[in-house]
């Protein structure tokens, strides 16, 4: 095969990939937001529940996550009379998500913790309840300072999906890995695995970085 | 008007770890009246407004508000423990407070600044809060500034638009927090001849914590001069800055007015 | 029967148990591998600080885009390359020294930005007050700024010392026997899945809480200052 072949199944996969990012991204920042918020809740349990989820999952290797979750889940399953087998794409975004959310959850709790106090006494003084001032006054000034970690945490999670190629779902690197395999060609699919990848980390960059800039419209630049 | 003050400290104590500031505070305001308080720095004169706003806790005393405790609530069997938030809610309701800092939300343009607590607090509809705002952006002389957001304005204008905050949730009871100390000099007269058309139009009770000894000569019916956590001495302004009683008083007098 | 060690079906306890040996032999291997990426990595990291801050655009500038391209690619991806492309040109290195080169690489281009970082932090005066005493530059380096630029880059080199050993598992690909490919081994062959990988992940959690506690405690034990010379 030329390697000019290689490029239709290799977008078919990297097309994969970007939904895979995508989802993964997108379930990631639900679930940083989730236990960024709880860990600084009043509630023991929901403070538990986030603390635990936050440290396991930063503290485990993330293939180790994913192969669990597609392993060993299922029979854990089995053992409480339960169906839950995942298809590989279930298992990967979950893996995915799970993993981000985690890294992503210090990111939201240091950005709420780092709006100033004097905002809260205004909004105390207001009579906002404590619901509101987190929702209305805290989290959107806590936005801006959240998207430089966010712009690192989406790139990491895009050379992540790599990683789901293991569990042989379809994406970017699983189409290499068919064609290598078929061709032996090893030195020019790599090559081309590996530019596709930077490309995509690049554009995915430039709209992180675009996406910052947005969110800081009403932000003074700090002297 | 009635007798009973509308703010009333009772041998109020607060402590912050092992310092005093508050000791034993004795103090009243009556309705509708204009209070400065000056004094030197640490002397508590914050804290009081603070404790009024419920940003503080008191330690010690009582505190009352337009007849109720504050900090404190009757129980079912009429003796007084800690208030609980809901009650705290209702009190905070009556008082307003314009911070040092302004405090604006820097997310929100100055209109929404303004409108954002009367809509989410006391569930007026959008068109309410706007006229409501737009009346107070005309008050404090910014009508044009609505659509900006608190980084393009001045500090003068920021702190203008504070007090219209402030202004918006309707108050009994104002609370200034040294104002214009956070200024530079060439903006604070544009506070202030806000803050003195207030005292002069509106019937609001006002309480100002300020270092703007001539302002708080014109607009103040009384004067209290704040010491080490206790009212040293206070009365009107024409008799406490032309003829201190207290030694202290005269002191603190001497080092500001040079 | 699996390093010599033989499991037992009979209860999820008793398979616990008698795979632990051999989970932990498993777990010698994950530990080499990421002592020995961790070292390519500073080494690596070091030699593309000092490329990046080169004087000369000629040198600085390909530096800079290749440790960005490091950076931005997956390091499975990367470890497939040095495993299949360097054999076609004559390289042949076993798959643990192949895994902790892959991982020294991915690494070497965070090292590097921790070095400069470090680096910058000591502030210039240092070195002017360093040239007023008519130090030479190599005594400066050696003495003056390395001392105060270390307990600077510990804790973040320390951090990704733990992230090098979580990313361990991507080895397993290329056949090495760490923890996960031992565990996944264990399953294929007793179709009980559960209990190695779970255990995987218990270890884990103890194996990242002690090093990122040594790293802490190796972080309160540097002088902020400096390391003191006599």
């Amino acid at each position: 095969m030329h390697w000019t072949e290689y490029f239709s199944p290799l977008m078919e996969g990297a097309w994969v990939t970007i939904q895979l990012t995508i989802y993964s991204t997108i379930f990631g920042a639900i679930l940083a937001f989730a236990a960024g918020i709880g860990k600084l809740s009043s509630n023991w349990a929901i403070k538990a529940v986030s603390v635990a989820y936050i440290e396991v999952f930063r503290g485990t290797s993330l293939l180790v996550q994913l192969f669990w979750l597609y392993f060993a889940l299922p029979i854990a399953g089995m053992a409480i009379g339960l169906d839950l087998r995942l298809p590989p794409v279930a298992a990967g975004v979950l893996a995915l998500s799970l993993n981000i959310g985690a890294y992503g959850a210090e990111v939201v709790r240091g950005a709420i913790q780092s709006v100033h106090k004097d905002q809260h006494e205004a909004a105390r003084a207001l009579n906002f309840t404590p619901r509101q001032t987190l929702w209305n006054i805290t989290i959107p000034q806590s936005i801006p300072e959240m998207m430089p970690s966010f712009g690192n945490l989406a790139v990491q999670n895009l050379k992540d999906t790599a990683l789901v190629s293991l569990i042989s779902l379809g994406d970017l690197a699983f189409r290499a890995e068919q064609i290598r395999n078929f061709t032996q060609d090893s030195t020019t699919i790599y090559s081309m695995l590996l530019v596709t990848y930077f490309g995509m980390a690049l554009v995915l960059t430039a709209i992180m970085r675009g996406l910052e800039a947005y969110v800081s419209r009403w932000r003074v630049a700090r002297s | 008007m009635t007798d009973d003050p509308i703010i009333k400290f009772d041998n109020v104590v607060k402590r912050f770890g092992d310092l005093t500031v508050l000791d034993e505070l004795n103090f009243e305001v009556r309705k509708g009246e204009k209070v400065s308080i000056i004094g030197p720095s640490g002397s508590g004169k914050s804290t009081v407004l603070r404790i009024l706003m419920t940003l503080e806790e008191v330690n010690g005393g009582v505190v009352t508000v337009a007849g109720e405790p504050l900090w404190h609530e009757k129980g079912p069997d009429g003796a007084l423990k800690p208030a609980s938030e809901a009650h705290l809610r209702k009190m905070r309701a009556q008082l307003g407070m314009v911070f040092q800092q302004f405090n604006l939300f820097p997310h929100m343009t100055v209109l929404r600044n303004i409108t954002e607590a009367p809509t989410k607090v006391l569930g007026l509809s959008k068109k309410e809060a706007k006229e409501r705002a737009e009346e107070l952006l005309e008050l404090v002389g910014l009508t044009d500034q609505a659509g900006k957001y608190p980084h393009q304005l001045s500090g003068g204008q920021q702190q203008r638009v504070g007090i219209a905050r402030a202004l918006a949730m309707r108050p009994n009871v104002l609370l200034f927090d040294e104002p214009t100390s956070a200024l530079d000099p060439e903006l604070v007269g544009e506070v202030l001849n806000v803050i003195g058309k207030l005292a002069e139009e509106h019937d609001l009770t006002m309480l100002l914590v300020t270092h703007e000894m001539r302002f708080a000569r014109e607009i103040s019916d009384r004067v209290c001069f704040f010491d080490q956590g206790r009212i040293r001495e206070e009365g009107a302004p024409e008799d406490l800055f032309a003829n201190p009683n207290e030694e202290r008083t005269r002191e603190f007098l001497k080092a500001v007015l040079d | 029967m699996l390093f010599g060690y033989e499991w037992d079906l009979s209860s999820p306890l008793a398979f616990a148990i008698s795979i632990l040996p051999i989970l932990l032999t498993g777990m010698v291997v994950t530990i080499q591998a990421a002592l020995l990426g961790f070292a390519v990595a500073l080494v690596l990291g070091l030699i593309w600080a000092v490329l990046k801050a080169a004087p000369s655009r000629l040198i600085s500038w390909p530096a800079k885009v290749v440790t960005e391209f490091i950076r931005d690619t997956p390091l499975l991806v990367q470890l497939f390359f040095l495993y299949y492309v360097l054999p076609e040109y004559g390289i042949v290195l076993p798959a643990f020294m192949t895994g902790a080169l892959a991982l020294g690489i991915q690494y070497s281009a965070y090292t590097s930005e921790v070095y400069r970082a470090g680096l910058e932090a000591v502030g210039a005066d240092q070195r002017e007050a360093a040239r007023a005493h008519n130090l030479s530059p190599a005594r400066t380096f050696t003495h003056i700024i390395v001392p105060q630029a270390v307990p600077r880059i510990v804790p973040s080199m320390g951090n990704y010392l733990v992230s090098i050993m979580k990313d361990v598992p991507v080895l397993s690909v290329v056949t090495v026997l760490e923890m996960l490919n031992v565990a996944k081994i264990v399953g294929d062959r007793t179709f009980d899945y559960l209990v190695p990988l779970s255990m995987v992940g218990a270890l884990y959690l103890i194996m990242t809480l002690v090093a990122s506690t040594g790293v802490r405690l190796l972080d309160t034990w540097l002088p902020k200052q400096g390391i003191p010379l006599k």
